[in-house]
């Protein structure tokens, strides 16, 4: 009786999410029991206090009908809120009731390194029917932000969550209602299934390629150039919504998520991408979101009609939502899907759900050839495909330009015609001695401009305000100003056939005992260029980074995740003041997992155990 | 300065018109797209009302009750809201200090900023110097040296300090093989179909995969073919040791054993991958224990007609350097296969498939072939089932 189990879990679902607050005793799930009815609940509850308690458990889950696999952390998909106050210590106990190794990395948060949840660098990991302490010290920050396992592939399958640190003074972003967006996804697939498919089915989940029926706006000779390369113009995102069903706050976008309100009232909205594989376009039609947070961190506000949000960024935006109900879209980059979530001002209410948008193509920018589709350019065309053609004033023009106007680099018309024949995406010459040319890297970008002005992968050209990075101004100013003694660059490697990932040309298996090192306190500027087609979301653990995105020095917005675009490259200044281990990897899950981590090291790491070590109990 | 912050942000929250004025059209592009969106659709209404979740919100804020619209001329509102698009400009013309003032804070103008302070003079791209380009790009030169002596070497073991070398041991082993160390399995029948000609119906296989990681591979192939009523004509295995030698391409080499139509062995030496446009290449050569020196090449390319419906041509030739009477084979060109297969993926490992497919045996193959009582030139109507996992 699928039905009649149905309604019991979403009426349980119900009552527990209205009595959030008042939850003290201790629920079935955290003595050991199975979870609820065999089916994890959908959207999650609030744990604060000086001591958590979170039991990881496995089990079936259910999404509009499709039952798939899970790890649901306290009986939930996603897990509990975990509320902190900045200025207050907490002592976080997680037991693992897995049957294989488990973890939770604090996803944005100051920690020691030794709670910072990454198996093999910072801890040995949560072993089943272990229960580890984080014994984490007074938090000194304050934000949205997200823990999830780091594991294994154990976060596609539910294991993450929500954080939310209330600050110690007065909050300056003040609003009536303060609610969180967790974007997800829900799969009826194992997560290594989808790893296998990856790996041996190029382009397995697209169903939006190039066909001989399409109506994309390529012509004959584009569609030649791209088969020339090897390459699909519509690879945007390597897992779709052809398995993904794209959850907001664990719901799929028919099991109605909302959010009430009351007209008049300020809304504050926590968007977090807490999902695997995709990025986000979120809008509310008809309304202006103002940008208030990103990555936990307040910035000048900054009004917009949508946003492209990074697997694992978090923004937060304040909302004055009119009429009966407004809906907010969250449609995947290739919007092969959308999660839906509504305002409304009473209990049902709804507002129209837009159509998904027609998919974008990957443009001349996104190969690496920024500013060189226009202007100068045309006379390429015909030119027996030698670069001599080139203008090459033009092409500097494009490049100072097209850090400031994404919509000249990215212009709507993908590939302008072009007659790429005979130029070489894979120059190899043109990369530093330090990137291993190999089998795993399929393509150099030729021109990897600043792409920090780009509003993302199918946003250029909108009638509509985009926000980008380089709207991003920090609302307090940062207290280091040094400037940075030393430069280096990474490049952002892969191979799309083969779905090879990794930094350097070199995936993690091979420079495991090879980190990047930083002296403590060291102020270095990275850029990451990126010399792939897939937009990388790349995340340092346990520091923020200022992005170099034209703001004052001062005020340069402090990120623990920045998007490198297609092609492009994105610059951030470091104080590397937090000694020990952190992963630096990408964090697009199966990218990950391919092999694009690294490990950084900050010198200055206590050679003695730590006062209050926490870590195994009984 | 936290209630004029707070303020601030009230004020920006205003959805005043005046706010608008500066960037209606923010992109002010070229060729400017209707808005792909706006046309809302009928609401997909769930259908049982209980369908729904309404969680509590996370914080009531303290009664900050929301402002009476502030004069849309205060400064302080054109400091709070973002600066005005930039794509609205004409950079032709543009005046990039004067930018410079728009959208930085006063005071701290004129530091390091990536993109604007930019001598066009300066940025002579002739020589593609992409190092030159980086530091033209920056206010001031950053070196790009080495970490310093103070950044510490060797691995990264500062978790040892705390937990102890032993137990982070198998956990750090696990993430090394895990992230990029992984061995795959695949097999894939490329062709398993039932033949149609004249005369005799048959079969035909043509099997292969691997197991390994990204680089190093063991490659197995094994193809062959028939009549029901008679004994295989071809059958054949290969084990193959694959190297990734470039992007797209795959070094092979290994043996291969023939059980029709003689027990045979061969050393083979090839290259798997795929071509510019998308060609699936398979080229091998072969040379038998009896001495014999062949090369088989295939070529497969996927057009797709719909997002499932795929239409892939397939050609292949075989050659010969010497005459192998016994196997039938002339010097030279020996066989030509042309085929085209239209496949629906009902997943995409799991493709039915119609087709039809012309070989034809040339010069002395032709001539044994007579000699057999055979016709050198065959249609096969074939039907079959491509499918991997």
């Amino acid at each position: 009786m699928p039905a009649l189990d149905r309604r019991r879990f979403l009426h349980a679902s119900a009552t527990s999410l209205a009595t959030i607050g008042v939850m003290s005793s201790v629920p079935a799930w955290a003595r050991g029991a199975s979870l609820t009815g065999g089916l994890m609940q959908q959207g999650f509850d609030e744990v604060s206090g000086a001591t958590i308690d979170l039991t990881i458990g496995a089990g079936p889950r259910s999404v509009q009908g499709r039952r798939g696999p899970g790890i649901a952390v306290n009986g939930s998909v996603p897990g509990p809120l975990v509320r902190l106050t900045e200025g207050s210590p907490v002592r976080i106990n997680v037991t693992n009731t897995l049957d294989a190794d488990s973890s939770i990395h604090w996803h944005g948060l100051l920690v020691p390194f030794q709670f910072d949840g990454v198996p093999g660098v910072s801890f040995p990991g949560i072993k089943p029917g272990q229960t580890f302490t984080y014994a984490l010290p007074p938090i000194r920050q304050a934000g949205t932000y997200w823990w999830h396992s780091h594991s294994d592939l154990q976060e596609q399958a539910g294991h993450y969550g929500p954080i939310v640190i209330d600050p110690a003074a007065p909050d300056p972003v003040q609003a009536d209602r303060d609610y969180v967006l967790l974007l997800s996804e829900f799969t009826s697939l194992m997560p290594h299934a989808i790893m296998d498919k990856l790996k041996k089915g190029e382009g397995y989940f697209n169903y939006q390629k190039t066909t001989w029926t399409d109506d994309y706006p390529l012509s004959g000779a584009d569609r030649r150039m791209w088969a020339k390369m090897r390459m699909m113009p519509t690879d945007i995102l390597d897992v779709t919504g052809s398995t993904y069903t794209y959850l907001a706050n664990g719901f799929g976008p028919k099991e109605g998520m909302e959010f009430l309100f009351n007209p008049g009232e300020r809304i504050r909205i926590r968007v977090i991408n807490g999902s695997s594989m995709s990025f986000f376009n979120v809008r509310i039609p008809g309304a202006t979101m103002h940008i208030v947070a990103a990555d936990g961190q307040n910035v000048r506000p900054v009004p917009v009609e949508e946003f492209q949000i990074g697997t694992a960024e978090t923004y937060d935006f304040i909302v004055e939502p009119t009429g009966e109900a407004m809906t907010i879209v969250a449609e995947s980059m290739d919007r092969s899907g959308m999660a839906v979530a509504t305002l409304a001002s009473r209990p049902g209410a709804r507002a129209p759900v837009p159509a998904l948008r027609d998919p974008p193509l990957l443009t001349m920018a996104d190969m690496g050839m920024s500013g060189m589709g226009h202007g100068g350019m045309a006379g390429m065309q015909g030119g027996g495909g030698a670069m001599a053609g080139m203008d090459h004033s033009a092409m500097g023009h494009g490049n100072t330009d097209s850090a400031t106007i994404p919509a000249m680099t990215t212009a709507s018309e993908p590939m302008g015609g072009m007659d790429m024949g005979g130029m070489n995406m894979r120059d190899t010459s043109m990369l530093p001695p330090d990137v291993k040319v190999g089998p795993g890297l399929d393509m150099v970008a030729m021109n990897p401009v600043d792409r920090m002005g780009d509003p993302g992968i199918g946003l250029a050209g909108l009638p509509h305000k985009v926000l980008t990075y380089k709207d991003l101004v920090a609302l307090e100013p940062n207290d280091d100003l040094r400037t940075p003694s030393r430069q280096m660059e990474i490049h952002l490697t892969g191979n799309m056939e083969r779905f090879m990932w990794s930094f350097d040309g070199k995936k993690f298996s091979a420079v495991s005992d090879d980190p990047i090192r930083f002296a403590n306190n060291e102020r270095v500027r990275v850029k990451l260029v990126n010399d792939t087609m897939m937009a990388h979301p790349i995340h340092l653990h346990g520091h923020f980074f200022e992005l170099v995105n034209g703001s004052p020095a001062d005020r340069q917005p402090q990120k623990h995740t920045v998007i490198v675009q297609p092609g492009g490259s994105a610059m951030f200044d470091l104080t590397a003041d937090e000694p020990g281990d952190w992963a630096f990897h990408c964090h697009l899950l199966y990218h990950m997992h391919a092999g694009m981590f690294q490990i950084v090291t900050v010198a200055g790491a206590p050679d003695t155990p730590h006062d209050e070590r926490g870590g195994e109990s009984e | 300065m936290k209630p004029l912050l707070a303020l601030l942000l009230l004020g920006a929250a205003t959805p005043a018109i005046a706010q608008h004025t500066g960037h209606t059209m923010p992109m002010g592009m070229p060729m400017p797209k209707p808005t792909p969106t706006p046309t809302p659709k009928a609401s997909p209404k769930p259908a049982a009302p209980t369908k729904k979740a309404t969680p509590a919100p996370a914080r009531k804020a303290a009664p900050a009750k929301k402002p009476v619209t502030r004069p849309q001329t205060d400064p302080a509102d054109s400091r709070a809201s973002p600066p005005p698009a930039e794509g609205a400009m004409d950079h032709s013309t543009m005046d990039h200090g004067a930018m410079d003032q728009g959208q930085l804070d006063q005071g701290t103008a004129g530091s390091a900023d990536p993109s604007m302070p930019e001598d066009h003079a300066r940025m002579d791209m002739g020589a593609m110097d992409h190092s030159q380009m980086d530091m033209g790009a920056m206010a001031m030169p950053i070196p790009a040296t080495a970490p310093p002596a103070a950044a510490g070497s060797g691995p990264p073991r500062a978790a040892d300090a705390i937990w102890g070398a032993e137990a982070m041991r198998a956990s750090r082993e696990a993430l090394r093989d895990e992230q990029g160390g992984q061995k795959f399995l695949w097999f894939m029948a490329d062709r398993a179909e039932y033949q149609m000609r004249e005369g005799k119906n048959g079969y035909l296989w043509d099997v292969q995969g691997y197991y390994g990681g990204d680089i190093d591979k063991f490659w197995f192939k094994s193809e062959g073919e028939g009549s029901f009523d008679q004994k295989a004509e071809s059958a054949e295995v290969q084990a193959l040791y694959s190297r990734a030698i470039s992007p797209w391409f795959n070094l092979q080499a290994g043996v291969r054993q023939d059980f029709a139509p003689r027990d045979r062995t061969y050393a083979v030496v090839g290259v798997q991958g795929l071509a510019p446009y998308l060609f699936d290449i398979d080229a091998a050569a072969f040379l038998s224990d009896e001495g014999d020196l062949t090369a088989r090449f295939e070529g497969e390319l996927d057009q797709r007609i719909t997002q499932r419906l795929i239409l892939q041509p397939r050609a292949e030739v075989n050659l010969a350097a010497q005459d192998i009477p016994e196997l039938g084979i002339g010097a030279g060109l020996d066989t030509l296969e042309l085929g085209v297969r239209l496949r629906y993926e009902v997943a995409r490992e799991f493709a039915p498939y119609v087709g039809v497919e012309q070989s034809w045996k040339i010069g002395k193959s032709a001539d044994y072939a007579r000699l057999r009582g055979e016709d050198p030139g065959v249609t096969n109507y074939v039907v079959g089932i491509r499918l991997w996992f």
